[in-house]
């Protein structure tokens, strides 16, 4: 970094003028985030309408069914506002998104969005579980591998990433079904609850965990316990790998950094240098990386959910994808995919926020 | 001159490469006492290989081998590594080239200061704290409390290679090992570092090992002068007798400097190969 | 310090270096081994993939059937074999879709800069941020299955990362003295994209490759086991785990094996990954 030739004082005044700005300029930086936001959330409106409408799939049609007249099926075009033109389609789209309003699932006959206000916590506790779990095991396998670089422990780190990163989560969750609960009878079957517990439990929450906690019954809790764990360690595995590896690679990097050097020098053992002096420079890159996993386990869930027979929002999405329920299909892909932006976006705008408060 | 702290007797430090070791320092001896002795050399010399060997701080896959490696009745090539933290950071200290990149710019500036003592001694936070105040207003400081609160990032070039030097004598340690201290640092500003460090070695009675490129800059600081090359010390004598230095290329470096005389005409260049 | 820098080069030097990596070699051996099994398919599988033997169904691994056999008879190992070709066929169409898109997106983003960068970036950032696995299943389950449809919604999400990448390194080039002097010489437009920029900006696109291609065939192999890739009865691994989903408990094997063969796959491109950005930029690690 270039040397500026003034005094030493002045350099301190400076900073001191440049903290009472500081206030005032996250102003600037937190409207131009919103304004991304914004912009985001309406590309994705704009391309899962794109969807809809060069989609095969006639919405008219499938709402009045193959044996209705043409009347009716004129009127139900009608109805769906299908004569107008594109963008004023388009603009009613968004509006009644906005408003909470995602039509009537052609399935369960319900609206979608109470569907998806049903479903969506139970996908949100699995991945939060999830992410506890890939990140609590990630961050000690990383930093245990970049403490012992080069041992059996850093190769077999570095192996259990690449595992995580390569296995089909599908697949795996039906392998640890076979194993533990059809074989070894330590997990209990696919669902959420056994289903002496499925009606007993008021859902307050929608979080089994914190239902059954506030219900008192701690055979029920113990039960949302036992079925949360093997999908959540299944889900955790790609969140694991990213994780792991990042953390690694990342206290390798300060591992070479200058003021290690001197740490080591005032006689800092490895594990004050890598706990006290590097996981601080090192945490806004950590977090990101986990709460980017954490968005994308909202992906994951889909599939997971699907072998687990978990009825979160995942599963709710693919019974619809096979039905060809459109307005669940739309709403269900606009709520996970509205969430995942948002994180996103959360945490570009943490990550600012922590090297700004960093810096002079 | 007592009894030297550091002693040397042909060291040679050698990396793996695939055309086979590299030697990087070739079988060099020197001691060092309670004094400054100046390591001079152009890059590639081995000066600054041959001051992290000392701190023990060369990375694994280098073969540090010597006759004789001793500090203060210690053996160092034979130290193990717990033996070295203790040593590192009490007996031994260790200043980098550019405080932008050898502090810590998580860690506020008062707790990197402390940080030898708090390894080191059984002091309390507040003696520490006292300890360090006391520190940074003796580096030249003139405000040590708010440095002390501060982050690195606040702080100028000037300013971090003085607390970095803080930092580092905090613990009174025998032996400092200055790796190009004023290298990042303006014309001005290197000669007030230099002076500090000159001072300090004296009031606080150690030794002063000063790695540089600049041969004409550190001969008026330090008691004796080491030229380095090609991983071999040249010559060693005292700076007062450099005009007189035997060797080619000490002259050579000697003759080269810049200066109101030889303004405007071609300085000499040393005809050796690189 | 006389430590020497070497710089990667082409040619057969690189073949020896990548041979050096076990990674890479490891990884590079068992894609081309698979690209192998896909293009020998006819060859190499001892039975019609699709031919039943429903009096054979569910037939343990043994000496005639050596993955056993399926729900409908068929046996696994004819259809793990030409299973590999839609996958690989996917992939194909994927990379073919979606990094020369994102590096032109990148490449004239990074040369032009001003208003069209910005215009550009802008639409980058926004696809980036979309739920690249989401929407593949959304786009396929509402346009339809089929293979084609699965690359394309891969591609049309996937290009984003390509673009940044390309655009950072066509910036630093732009006011670099190697293109001057190209300018300068006479070469200009087109040209100097092509034969100056481009070659450049390929070795990154390259690693990336590999490392998103272990993530595409995860992707293609969860399109597939929802049934949203090819069309039954053609041997697809995913959909393969998927029907031997009803019969996991007791027949394992016919939902493990593909998955197996989904897995090694996946890890032989994250190990040739590995290799490669080992070899082209020894910074990593």
């Amino acid at each position: 970094m270039p040397q500026t030739a003034t005094t030493d004082n002045a350099d301190m005044t400076n900073s001191r003028q440049r903290n009472s700005w500081r206030e005032l300029s996250f102003v600037w930086p937190l409207s131009k985030w919103l304004w991304s936001f914004a912009l985001t959330l309406f590309g994705l409106a704009l391309v899962t309408f794109a969807m809809t409408r060069l989609s095969p799939i006639d919405p008219a049609l499938q709402l009045v069914g193959d044996h209705a007249s043409q009347s009716t099926y004129e009127q139900a075009r009608l109805e769906l506002g299908l004569d107008q033109p594109l963008p004023v389609q388009f603009f009613r789209y968004v509006e009644t998104a906005l408003s909470g309003n995602f039509g009537q699932s052609i399935s369960t006959g319900q609206p979608v969005a109470k569907d998806i206000a049903r479903t969506f916590p139970a996908t949100i506790e699995l991945a939060t579980a999830a992410i506890i779990l890939g990140a609590g095991v990630g961050l000690a396998l990383g930093i245990t591998a970049a403490m012992r670089q080069g041992t059996w422990v850093d190769g077999f780190a570095r192996f259990v990433s690449l595992f995580g990163y390569s296995v089909p989560i599908f697949w795996l969750g039906l392998l640890m079904l076979l194993l533990f609960y059809a074989r070894l009878h330590w997990a209990p079957g696919p669902g959420r609850a056994d289903v002496v517990f499925q009606y007993t439990v008021k859902s307050v929450t929608g979080f089994a965990l914190v239902d059954t906690w506030i219900s008192g019954k701690a055979g029920a809790f113990r039960d949302a316990l036992a079925h949360l764990a093997l999908p959540a360690i299944v889900l955790a595995f790609h969140a694991l790998a990213a994780i792991s590896r990042l953390t690694r690679a990342a206290i390798l990097t300060e591992l070479g950094q200058e003021y290690v050097t001197t740490a080591r020098a005032k006689g800092a053992s490895l594990r004050r240098i890598v706990f006290v002096h590097i996981l601080p420079n090192v945490s806004g890159t950590l977090l990101t990386v986990i709460a980017l996993s954490y968005a994308s386990l909202l992906e994951g869930a889909v599939l997971t959910e699907t072998v687990f027979a978990w009825p979160g929002i995942g599963r709710y999405l693919t019974t619809a994808m096979f039905a060809g329920d459109m307005p669940a299909i739309l709403g269900a892909t606009l709520v996970v995919g509205a969430s995942f932006v948002l994180l996103n976006a959360l945490t570009d705008l943490g990550v600012a926020r922590l090297e700004s408060g960093r810096k002079r | 001159m007592t009894e030297p702290l550091l002693s040397v007797e042909d060291l040679s430090i050698a990396f793996p490469s695939e055309a086979g070791p590299v030697r990087v320092v070739d079988g060099i001896s020197f001691s060092v006492g309670r004094e400054v002795v100046a390591l001079v050399g152009e890059s590639g010399s081995g000066k600054s290989m041959t001051g992290r060997a000392i701190m023990g701080l060369l990375p694994r896959r280098a073969e540090v081998r010597a006759k004789r490696l001793a500090f203060d009745g210690h053996e160092l090539t034979t130290l193990a590594p717990s033996s070295w933290n203790r040593l590192r950071g009490s007996g031994l200290g260790l200043i980098l080239q550019d405080p932008k990149y050898s502090l810590n710019p998580a860690h506020k500036v008062g707790r990197q200061v402390e940080e030898a003592l708090l390894l080191h001694t059984k002091l309390s936070a507040a003696e520490r704290r006292e300890r360090a105040l006391d520190m940074l207003d003796k580096v030249g400081l003139p405000d040590p409390q708010r440095v002390y609160t501060s982050y690195p990032a606040a702080l100028s070039g000037g300013m971090g290679q003085r607390v970095m030097i803080a930092a580092m004598l905090i613990n009174r340690p025998k032996l400092l090992i200055a790796d190009e201290p004023t290298s990042a640092l303006d014309r001005g500003l290197q000669d007030q570092i230099l002076t500090l460090l000159r001072s300090l070695t004296e009031e606080l009675g150690m030794g002063l090992l000063l790695i540089s490129h600049d041969l004409q800059q550190v001969s008026r600081y330090a008691d004796r002068v080491m030229v380095m090359r090609h991983g071999k010390i040249e010559e060693q004598m005292a700076s007062a007798d450099l005009a007189n230095a035997r060797s080619d290329y000490t002259r050579a470096l000697w003759a080269a400097r810049p200066s109101a005389a030889t303004y405007g005409t071609r300085l000499p260049v040393y005809g050796g190969e690189a | 310090m006389s430590a020497i820098v070497q710089a990667p080069s082409g040619g057969p030097s690189f073949l020896r270096r990548m041979l050096r990596s076990p990674s890479a070699a490891t990884g590079g051996a068992v894609v081309l081994f698979i690209l192998a099994l896909a293009l020998l398919a006819p060859l190499i599988a001892p039975y019609d993939p699709n031919l039943q033997e429903t009096a054979n169904r569910l037939m343990p691994p043994d000496a005639a059937h050596w993955f056993g056999t399926d729900g409908f008879g068929r046996d696994i190992l004819s259809r793990i074999i030409y299973g590999a070709r839609p996958t690989l066929l996917l992939v194909l169409v994927v990379v073919l879709l979606m990094a020369p898109l994102g590096i032109l997106v990148g490449i004239l983003s990074g040369f032009f800069g001003g208003i069209t960068e910005r215009v550009l970036m802008r639409i980058t950032d926004i696809v980036m941020s979309f739920p690249r696995l989401l929407l593949a299943f959304a786009f396929v389950a509402i346009m339809g299955p089929g293979l084609i449809n699965g690359a394309l919604a891969l591609a049309l999400t996937s290009w984003p990362a390509y673009a940044r990448q390309a655009r950072v390194e066509t910036a630093a080039l732009r006011r670099s003295d190697y293109l001057a002097a190209a300018e300068m010489v006479g070469i200009r437009g087109v040209r100097l994209l092509w034969g100056h920029i481009l070659p450049l900006v390929l070795p990154s696109a390259i690693i990336r490759l590999a490392l998103d291609l272990s993530g595409i065939i995860l992707a293609a192999a969860g399109l597939g086991f929802l049934g949203l890739g090819v069309r039954p009865p053609t041997a697809e691994w995913g959909s393969m785990v998927s029907e031997g989903t009803q019969v996991i408990f007791d027949q394992w094997w016919v939902a493990a094996v593909p998955g197996v063969a989904i897995l090694i796959t996946s890890f032989a491109f994250n190990l040739l990954a590995d290799g490669l950005r080992d070899i082209l930029d020894p910074r990593h690690d």
